[in-house]
């Protein structure tokens, strides 16, 4: 049976080969805070870590993903919500539906990760997630505010 | 999970309320209204129901019941602080629940409309929920006051701990709240003036963003249930078309495939162990489609019939003063110019789904929707079951913007699928495409403005010409009145309280020309407001260009009595520093309206570079809603609203050709993105005295605001959308 390393632990799993890695996340592992939004990597709701590196999971075949890869989606960025960026989210009060939340919590930590000090041009080149709701101007604040860079340039508020 | 919990204890709280049939006693209430608050106290597993919109547990939670659905909008946070608010309770212990729309039904409607559209879940029913928690506060004061043996009058109620005044003795919320939930209802509940609110006006913090943040919040999409299958469908991508055959046996034996159906008369759908099998067979099977009488239709068909409705003699009046023919004829000048606003689809980030579980006796279902007790409607016709075997269970909402209110078709086709599936969950889910085919859409219309000027090029008279689809036709043709849909005059009506037009002009005519084409409309955030505000405030910004005015000072004549109109628009105008030019390089342009109760204005500051790339630097907004429940949430509300808008004014066009949308998924239907997203300043003033909504009225101002900002910096006037159509060199 084939296997996946996601959030730390070996999990093993029955599917087709090309199941992109997003629906064997939500229905054969139960994980379900990664989101379906587009199915061809354009909103970026399903957004995942794979050995730290963000990756749209909706367009990737499992079989293209071996258990030697680290997978870290939502529920396995940190126990407890306690991630800089979910802190700061909460501290701004980012989402408003949440559903592109997760997949833009995950894009904003992997760019952190890469560039703890991002300016605002870095935001835009590397968060091209899709929000309806339009909460960018707070996700940029909350960004900035996760990254320790004081008040930010977007007009996201504390409250 | 709540609606679960609900589910399960639907028997422990559906017993008969007190009634009250005067609406007299309801002040703003207009129908004979159930009191909602008057609620004989039902108890179950120590948890005192005080009335129908407050739980108070033993531990001091207090649980607030909340009717209208939470999209991302913060209705479920506002109006649990109106609640709280009269309640007297302490904040940090307050949680919300969803009754559903059968507990509703069972206890005659004992939270009023579940509807929640309009930007209507605040401003529709302040009132009673904020009685709800008052009653509350009065029963549980009672209670204490009947333990203390003291007269209630003694006792104050603060942050759900009660006083004795003179003794000084305190109980709290919990202790006394079985004995409240006890005490008849009060008839007379008197509420707190704004200036004395301490929670509600406040601006406080979600409370559903924890879960939102961790992956923990279910969605409709996200549901699992006990043996639950799934299904994808495929409905006839052409409008009005059907199915004419399919090969169930050549996907049969697909791993995980239990059954291929056909679902109503124009879709099949495939129902599997898993979501991504079941799509996949679905793909893999070939559909032969009736394609019906629609199949020719396309835009440029769809954009002839709306243009001969522009000049048509027969149009259904929304506004008429004074004699336009006869200032047309004696104006010294007239200006002419026609607008067009395309179909565009909701594209919620969650497509729709719902989860159904049908028996002959009962039918379930578990869907995210903004109005629980449309989908209940639509859920026991799906089931042929009486709606009081149903019930519907809401799940959060990945995004409405009114694709999830009016029409429940997701739910039917559940139902429709789980029928063949007794006993046995079944989630539908709609892929991307299936969303974007299959949408109710910002309907099209045109507008032919026609302005009279007098030979000093003051305005004397406007001719405002609508050409297009009605939503209503399409979707509540009872409430079409002698042929006038008066949702698209939103914005434009001579008065009232909802979306009047906020100029005095003397000749005016407003009319339209109903033309509906074979493509669904429907309630789209901000609705027909969106496009009568680009007409209007493009169009008057045209008329101060042609005229030498500045299209401030214009506006400000037009609007000397329309006070709230102008406040906005004025407070708008120091912000920007409207008297000051702009830096280099950066232009302006206003826009301002009145729609879903609250008046509304922006400025936008925009520049364009010599290859036509255009940036939206600002926009600075104001919004007078009446009340602001909780200003935080406003200026997200805007903010949000402003990205639905520009998306739409950048990119939102849904093109139809042989009869079917053309663009299926976001590479085709882009998106604005965090890069394009300008920095927004948003001024609340709430004058008082009336209560405004806040979700849809911006939207409306951003395009206007930067079409007009457009044609300051490049001199040219955009007037069909969207401006990814449109280059914006400079000649």
């Amino acid at each position: 049976m084939p296997k996946l390393n996601v959030n730390g632990v070996i999990r093993e799993f029955e599917a087709e080969e090309d199941t992109p890695l997003l629906w064997v996340l939500r229905e054969q592992l139960q994980l379900t805070g990664t989101k379906y939004g587009c199915g061809i990597a354009q909103c970026g709701a399903c957004t995942v870590h794979v050995d730290g590196q963000p990756m749209r999971s909706c367009v990737m075949p499992v079989s293209a993903f071996t258990e030697d890869q680290k997978i870290v989606t939502i529920e396995g960025l940190s126990p407890d919500g306690s991630h800089p960026v979910q802190k700061a989210w909460l501290a701004l009060d980012v989402p408003q539906c949440g559903y592109c939340q997760t997949g833009m919590i995950m894009a904003a930590a992997a760019l952190l990760q890469q560039n703890p000090k991002p300016s605002d041009a870095d935001i835009d080149a590397e968060i091209t997630n899709i929000c309806r709701c339009g909460t960018y101007n707070r996700v940029r604040a909350a960004i900035h505010e996760a990254a320790g860079n004081g008040a930010a340039n977007g007009s996201g508020r504390r409250t | 999970m709540n609606a679960l919990a609900a589910s399960v204890s639907r028997t422990a709280i559906s017993r008969r309320g007190f009634i009250i049939t005067s609406s007299a006693a309801f002040g703003g209430l207009s129908l004979g209204f159930h009191i909602p608050f008057g609620q004989a106290a039902a108890q179950s597993g120590g948890m005192p129901e005080i009335n129908a919109w407050v739980v108070v547990k033993p531990d001091d939670t207090v649980v607030i019941r909340i009717a209208r659905s939470e999209m991302g909008q913060g209705t479920l946070t506002g109006l649990a602080q109106l609640v709280a608010e009269e309640l007297d309770c302490d904040w940090s212990k307050v949680t919300t629940e969803y009754p559903t729309p059968g507990q509703n039904l069972a206890r005659n409607r004992a939270w009023g409309n579940f509807s929640t559209g309009g930007s209507r879940g605040i401003r529709e029913s302040h009132d009673y929920v904020r009685k709800g928690g008052g009653a509350a506060r009065i029963m549980l004061v009672q209670a204490a006051a009947q333990q203390w043996n003291v007269p209630a009058s003694e006792c104050r109620a603060e942050k759900s701990v009660i006083t004795h005044v003179p003794s000084g003795r305190k109980v709290t919320y919990g202790q006394v709240a079985e004995a409240a939930a006890k005490i008849a209802p009060p008839t007379d509940v008197p509420l707190k003036d704004p200036k004395d609110w301490t929670i509600a006006g406040k601006p406080l913090k979600r409370l559903d963003t924890a879960d939102k943040l961790t992956g923990k919040q279910v969605y409709g999409i996200d549901l699992q249930l006990p043996g639950m299958l799934n299904a994808a469908i495929r409905d006839c991508p052409v409008f009005g078309g059907k199915v004419k055959s399919f090969n169930a046996a050549s996907i049969a034996s697909r791993p995980g495939v239990k059954k291929v159906v056909q679902v109503g008369d124009s879709a099949v759908a495939v129902i599997a162990d898993t979501w991504w099998r079941a799509k996949s067979a679905l793909d893999a099977l070939e559909i032969e489609w009736d394609e019906g009488p629609n199949a020719n239709v396309s835009s440029a068909s769809i954009a002839e019939m709306l243009k001969e409705g522009l000049d048509a003699r027969e149009a259904a009046v929304g506004n008429r003063q004074g004699d336009v023919e006869m200032a047309l004829k004696s104006a010294a000048r007239t200006i002419t110019a026609t607008y067009s606003y395309p179909y565009q689809n909701h594209a919620t980030m969650e497509p729709m789904n719902a989860t159904a579980k049908w028996t002959p006796e009962r039918c379930e279902v578990w869907t995210p929707t903004q109005n629980g007790e449309a989908a209940l409607a639509a859920a026991a016709e799906a089931a042929g079951l009486p709606a009081t075997q149903c019930e519907v269970y809401k799940i959060h909402l990945g995004g409405g913007f009114g694709r999830r209110g009016a029409v429940h078709d997701w739910v039917r086709q559940a139902v429709l699928i789980a029928k063949e599936m007794p006993g046995t969950p079944v989630k539908l889910i709609w892929s991307r495409e299936e969303d974007m085919l299959h949408g109710r859409y910002h309907p099209v219309t045109q507008c032919k403005l026609t302005a009279a000027l007098d030979d000093k090029g003051e305005l004397t008279g406007l001719h405002m010409r609508i050409s297009g689809q009605s939503i209503l036709a399409g979707i509540f043709p009872q409430n079409i009145r002698n042929g006038l849909d008066p949702v698209v005059f939103q914005g434009l009506n001579a008065g009232g309280a909802e979306a009047a037009i906020g100029y005095t002009i003397p000749n005016l005519l407003i009319d339209h020309a109903m033309r509906n084409p074979p493509v669904p409309p429907g309630f789209w955030r901000g609705v027909n407001l969106n496009h009568n505000t680009i007409y209007l405030e493009c169009f008057l910004d045209e008329v101060a260009h042609a005229t030498g005015k500045d299209p401030l000072e214009l506006r400000r004549k037009l609007m000397a009595n329309h006070p709230k109109h102008l406040a906005v628009l004025n407070a708008v105008a120091e912000k920007v520093g409207w008297d000051k030019p702009a830096p280099q390089g950066i232009y302006r342009g206003l826009a301002q309206c009145m729609g879903f109760g609250s008046y509304v204005a922006a400025c936008a500051e925009v520049s364009v570079a010599p290859d036509g790339k255009l940036k939206i630097h600002r926009i600075v907004a104001a919004t007078d809603p009446g009340h602001a429940v909780n200003p935080q949430q406003i200026e997200a509300q805007v903010e949000g609203s402003f990205v639905y808008g520009l998306t739409a004014a950048l990119y939102g066009e849904c093109t139809v050709a042989n009869g079917r949308i053309e663009q299926e998924n976001f590479d085709t239907y882009p998106m604005m993105r965090i890069d394009e997203m300008p920095k927004v300043e948003t001024v609340i003033v709430p004058s008082g005295g009336f209560w405004g909504g806040v979700g849809e009225p911006t939207i409306a101002v951003a395009a206007p605001a930067v079409l007009n900002a457009i044609f300051a910096a490049t001199g040219k006037r955009i007037r069909d959308l969207p401006l990814k159509k449109h280059d914006l060199r400079q000649a």
